[in-house]
Parts: C-alpha cells; structure tokens; sequence
C-alpha cells in the first residue's frame, strides 16, 4: 500500500502515461474532458489513495469497458441520450470563489423564489445557491461541532477521500462488497472515476446521537456527479443518515451516477432517507440530470435491519432501486418511496428484496404521482431464495395521475423458491379527480392547498417514515412541485 | 340575503338554466323541487361555482356580493356552503384534517385567527354533538367507507363548522332511510338561525315534513314555474309535478 503521494504520482507518471500519450499538470484543477486508464490514475493520485484502490479502479474500468450500455425503457415525451461518455469531465476540482456569484443578487430570482417557498433558512440559501459568502465559514464551524460529538461516540463520519487516509483497513473492508465494483454499468463506471462521498462508521452497540444530516447537507455540495457512500453499523448499531435537501440544486453535469452501500451487522439498524431534487429540466424538457444510483444494503448479521425511504421529485430522469440483501435471520428490509414526475420527467424506481436469510421479512410501499407528460414506473423484486424459511414480504403499490397526458406504470415481479413463503401484493391506480378538488373547494380550501393536501394524503405513509423536521420540507416540497400542474 | 337574478347557465353549450329568480331573505328556508332533469342540482352547482357549467346571463349575490365574481373556494369563504348530493371520497385525508384546513382556509379568508389545535378540537366535540355524528367518524379518511347516511351526517356536520350564512342542500335526501333522514332534518332545524339562510332542494315532499320551508318553489325546464308556501310540497306530492308542467303555472 502506497501512502505517500508522489511515490503515487512517481509512478504513474513513469508508468502508464507515457503509455497512454496522456500527460497532465498534477496541479491542474481540471482534466480535460474524456474517460481512459489515464485520468483514473490522475484522480488516484489526485486523491493520494492507496495502490489497492487504484487497481480497485482500474478493474472496475477494464469491466466497463466491456459492458453494455442499458436500453433502459423511457418514454417518448422525453427525447435521451446517447450520453456522450468521453465528453464528460472526469475531474474538476470545486468551483473558485471568483466563480461564484458574489451575493445572493446575483442567483436567478426564480431560484430564490423556490427557496422562499421552501423556507429554506436565510444563511443556507447562499450555500445553496453556490454564493461564496461567510455564511459557508459559519456552517464549518458547526459541521466542527457535530464531529466533535460524534467522535466521543467512537462515530467516524467523514468524507469518502478522508476516509481512504484515515481508515483505509475499513474501506478496503467493505467497499464494494454489497454492490460489486462490475455490478451494472452506472457501478462500474462510478467505481471507476468517483471523487468523493460519505463513509460512516458506527462502532458496536452505539446509537449515533444525532441524525447525520445538517451536516451533511450542506457539505454535500460539490460532491460531483460520481458520488460514493458506505455505511457500516456494527453489531448492536443505530444509525439514521438522510441525504440530500429539498432545495433545488443546480449542476452543470447531467450524468449522476452515484453508489450507496449499507452494510448492517447483528442486531444493528441502519435508516436511510433520501430528499432528491436535482434539476428536472425545463417544462419542455430540455435540460435536468440524469439520476442512475445504485443503492443496496446487505442485512449481514441476524436481527439487522435496513430501512430506505426516498422522495424523488427532481432530476429529468431517474433510475434507482434501493434494494436490502436479507442474509442475516430475523433480518428485515423496508422500502418507502414517494416518485413525483412533472412536466416531461420520468422516473423509473423500485426495490429489490432479497431474502436468504430465515423469518426475514421486507416491507414495499412506493407511491408514484404523475402530472403533466410526466411518466412514473415502479419496478421491483421480491426473490425468496431456496434456504428462507418463513419469508414475508408485504408490497403495497399506488399511483396518482393529475391530468391526462401522464402515465404510471408497474412491473412487480415476484419469485419464490422456498414454499413457505408469505407474500402479498397490493395496488391501486388513481386519479385526482376534478370532484375532489370542487369538494375541497366548497369547503374554502384553494385549489393548490387541495392538491397538496390530497397528494399528501396520499403519500401519508411514506412521509411518515422521514425524520420528523425533513418529512415537513418534504410535504413543502411536493406542493411547491406541483404548483403549476392544477388548471 | 342570497339574490339570485334572471340567472342563466349552460352546459356544453346546452342551456340548464333559463332566467332564475330566487330572493331568500335571511333566517328565511326555501325548498326547490322539481321534476328530474329540470335544473334542480345544476342551480346548485352554478352557485358553489362548478367550472362543467358556464354562466351566460344574470347574477347571484350573497350579502351584497356577487358570487359569480370569485372562485369557489372564496364563495365558501363569503358565507355559501353546498352539502353535496354525493359527496367524494380523498383517501389518506381524514376528515378532522380537512375539516381543520378547511375551516383555517375559511376563517384566514375572512380575516379571523386560525384555530391552534385545542381550539378546533373542542369546536370539533360540540359541534358534532349538535349533529349526532360519531366522532369516530373523523378520523376516518373524508368519507372513505362511510354508509350513505354517515356521508350526509358528515355533510351536515362541515356545514356546523364552517358557520355559513347560506347553506345549499342538493337532494341531501336522496338514499336515506327514514331514521336517517329525521337525524340529518335534526341537525339542519338546528342550525336554522335568523341570520342563516336555506335552500332545500328535493325531489320528494318527505324530507320537507321535518324540515318546514317558509317557501317552496316548483323548477321546470330551469326555470321558477310557480312559487307557493309550504303546502304547495302537500299538492305536488297529491298531483305530481304534471299539473305544473301541463302549464298551469301560477306565480305565487
């Protein structure tokens, strides 16, 4: 293993990059746009990891390489790709101040608008919005504070780049062991290229005294578009971690292709919330992100027991299906999901529920709303391997239509290889009907506070899973991405 | 007071409503009754503000101002409340949650305080007392599963809470039981009040033996073709609506 950086840059410049005719200035805050074995070995050693990690890399490169790329189904209303791989920029370091806008002046009004909506707090809708003000100090500050808590609990929370220096034996550990370097082609190429995420550690029978989330949301930013997250609760561990922010976040990149692992031993819990409101696009659909994340836990030890609830309301596309590996016993998987496409967005999301464990039990409750041409599609598994005794799955599946030109879509699929499985599947299509927004009416509530207090009741059980201050935010949010959806 | 003038209305460009006059003076309750198809529950859904009908010609005022101006959630908020002939379900939303948006909605639009929580739940308790509605009921989702009685008790209970100064009943009789129909008659007497209004609208003379109007008036063909007290419901019930329809129209 390699700690030291130039020993790193030594041989890779005397190496591979002659090799490879590519030579770059180690200082250089950007590679210019394009995907070899050459600018891995840059953002390697940009990254001063360990010679493991970059042959961890490169591996994960030559698989790609190899792999197709998904035909994933989409509809029409939204004309995709093909993505121009080698146009993408691999590397740019975060954005200087002079860059930035100066104030909150001059970000786009309609942005501040949104925030204003969302009662986003005044200090960080400047972060938000990528202004380069005292107000991103103040955050460290308390981001300092947080850490400090936490490490009296033995808790290691750190960005992704620090954990690889400060513990490389945990991350060699794990990383890649629940979603496989080659997994699929948005894995492979993430495993490949990844600058930076999260890794949380939580020592055997610790709580984690604090959701993990202020913090993080607002060092989230400039993560960039190949995100990694490992998360790893010890026997006996709780932890409840949420990503992500309802403030709309602007990014040049259109691809995101981000990984998440969670690994939960014996007896630990791991609650995973997701807010995901990346640019959609505009009403036409020109322009948003492509969201393509792989999110898997793996319910190693008996008794464990992972939890994902998610709201999806941004991204022009979205492709994501947090899944939970029942190996433990008595492990248990849940999937919560609220998918909100508006305008020309699509969303195409599920879970995948594994059980090999015995008396494992997982729980589906995806709610999808469609309005506008937006298009929403549940896509899920539940695989009852031959070993899982006494399996329970309860899948419950909703869809919302506002309007006639959106459209819903599921593809449940079930299999079952032990027979004294349990499984039970409920679904339902509706619409909001004009009656129930004129019922609403007569009785003094407007029409947009009847949409949002419909689409929330509909939504009510997934809610009710986030942590109680995001699923507030979160019912802000729904409203505020519906708003021009009521004729 | 609820003015009505020479109102006019159309569907699909299909005339309903053909010139109404209606006055009801406060404290006042009138029934309409009418043959089917006469414009009975149009009127009804003209005046809540129902986008499906367009209004060509004529005016509604309710205490001095004309409801055809604003959208039907600021109507509700102007005094007018409608118990729907079949109300709607919305799943997920429970009726102590509607019933609370609604009444904060109401009551910001009208430039009174919000309820907090203690406040609404105890107008909640006495209110439904006044109905005899189960207050079981309203933690059920808005009339998700509720037998056609507990719809229109439910109905009537809104109607307690939102505190209207016109109240609108579409064949708020229709499907109900006796028993049923005497609870709801109930509830109605007693919010009758001399600064409150009433239109009844029925079909049948039944449901006016338990609520008494001041006024009846006969619809035909969308218009007022006679106007009587309330033993004119006794004659209808005798002759049916044929007599009035023959053309022996009499203004009152």
């Amino acid at each position: 293993m390699t700690t030291d950086p130039n020993a790193t840059l030594d041989q890779w410049a005397e190496g591979s990059d002659y090799r490879w005719g590519f030579v770059t200035d180690i200082d250089a805050d950007t590679v210019p746009p394009g995907l070899d074995e050459s600018v891995i070995r840059f953002i390697s050693a940009k990254k001063n990891e360990p010679e493991w990690l970059l042959e961890w890399r490169l591996k994960a490169y030559e698989r790609w390489l190899k792999m197709e790329e998904p035909e994933w189904p989409h509809f029409p209303d939204r004309p995709y790709g093909p993505i121009d791989y080698q146009a993408i920029s691999y590397y740019s370091a975060p954005k200087s101040d002079e860059d930035r806008p100066k104030s909150l002046d001059e970000v786009d009004p309609k942005l501040l608008e949104t925030y204003e909506k969302l009662g986003i707090p005044l200090e960080e809708r400047a972060a938000l919005a990528g202004v380069a003000v005292d107000a991103v100090f103040d955050s460290v500050s308390v981001a300092t504070t947080f850490r400090d808590k936490l490490k009296e609990h033995g808790v290691i929370f750190c960005s992704f780049s620090e954990a690889v220096q400060d513990h490389p034996e945990l991350v060699k550990k794990y990383l890649g062991t629940v979603v496989p370097a080659a997994d699929n082609y948005f894995a492979a190429l993430n495993s490949a290229v990844f600058t930076d995420g999260s890794f949380v550690y939580i020592p055997k029978g610790v709580r984690c005294p604090m959701e993990l989330s202020t913090y993080f949301r607002i060092n989230a930013l400039n993560t960039g578009q190949f995100e990694r997250t490992l998360i790893v609760a010890d026997e006996g561990a709780y932890v409840s971690y949420l990503e992500g922010c309802t403030a709309p976040q602007r990014d040049e990149n259109q691809l995101h292709a981000a990984v998440v692992e969670l690994i939960a031993m014996e007896d630990a819990e791991i609650k995973y919330s997701t807010i995901q409101n990346w640019y959609p696009g505009d009403e036409n659909g020109v322009g948003g992100i492509y969201n393509f994340v792989t999110k898997r836990g793996l319910c190693e030890g008996d008794r464990s027991h992972i939890s994902w609830t998610q709201v999806e309301t941004g991204s022009a596309m979205t492709w994501k299906y947090p899944s939970c590996i029942l190996k433990g016993d008595d492990s248990i998987g849940e999937f919560y999901s609220v998918a909100l496409t508006n305008h020309r967005q699509q969303a195409d999301t599920g879970t995948k529920m594994v059980h090999i464990g015995k008396n494992t039990r997982s729980n589906i409750v995806s709610k999808g709303i469609s309005a506008g041409y937006g298009h929403n599609t549940y896509r899920g598994l539940v695989n009852i391997r031959r070993g899982a005794v006494n399996a329970r799955n309860y899948t419950q599946c909703d869809s919302m239509l506002m309007g006639e030109t959106c459209g819903a879509h599921t593809f449940p699929v079930i299999e079952v290889g032990n027979d004294t499985a349990h499984i039970e599947h409920e679904a339902s299509t509706s619409k909001i009907g004009e009656d129930q927004i004129f019922y609403c009416n007569q009785r003094g509530i407007s029409p947009e506070d009847a949409v949002s207090m419909i689409v929330n009741g509909f939504c009510r059980e997934v809610l009710a899973e986030l942590p109680m201050e995001f699923a507030v935010e979160a019912r802000k949010l729904l409203e505020v991405s519906l708003e021009d959806s009521v004729g | 007071m609820l003015q009505i003038t020479n109102l006019h209305a159309s569907i699909d460009d299909t005339p309903i409503l053909r010139g109404i006059d209606l006055t009801i003076n406060d404290g006042e309750v009138h029934s309409l009754m009418g043959p089917n198809g006469s414009g009975k529950s149009t009127l009804a859904k003209v005046m809540a503000g129902d986008e499906a009908y367009e209004v060509t010609e004529g005016s509604i005022v309710l205490n001095g101002q004309d409801l055809l101006e604003l959208d039907p959630h600021e109507r509700a908020a102007a005094g007018l409340f409608m118990a729907f002939q079949y109300p709607v379900e919305i799943p997920g939303v429970t009726m102590k949650y509607f019933m609370r948006t609604a009444m904060n909605s109401v009551r910001k639009n009208r430039g009174q305080e919000e309820l907090d929580a203690y406040e609404y739940l105890s107008v909640v308790k006495e209110r439904a007392a006044t109905v005899k509605l189960d207050l079981e009921l309203l933690d059920r989702p808005v009339n998700g599963g509720f037998s056609g009685g507990e719809k229109k008790r439910a109905e009537i209970f809104q109607m307690a809470m939102l505190e209207p100064s016109a109240c609108v009943l579409d064949e708020t009789d229709s499907g109900l039981d006796i028993d049923a129909l005497r609870i709801v008659a109930e509830g109605v007497n007693t919010m009758r009040s001399p600064d409150r209004s009433f239109l009844v609208i029925t079909h049948y003379q039944r449901l006016l033996s338990y609520i008494v109007p001041d006024v009846v008036h006969v619809l035909v063909d969308g218009k007022i073709a006679r106007t009587g007290g309330k033993e004119l419901a006794l004659e209808l019930e005798e002759h049916g609506y044929s007599l009035i329809e023959k053309g022996n129209a009499v203004d009152a």
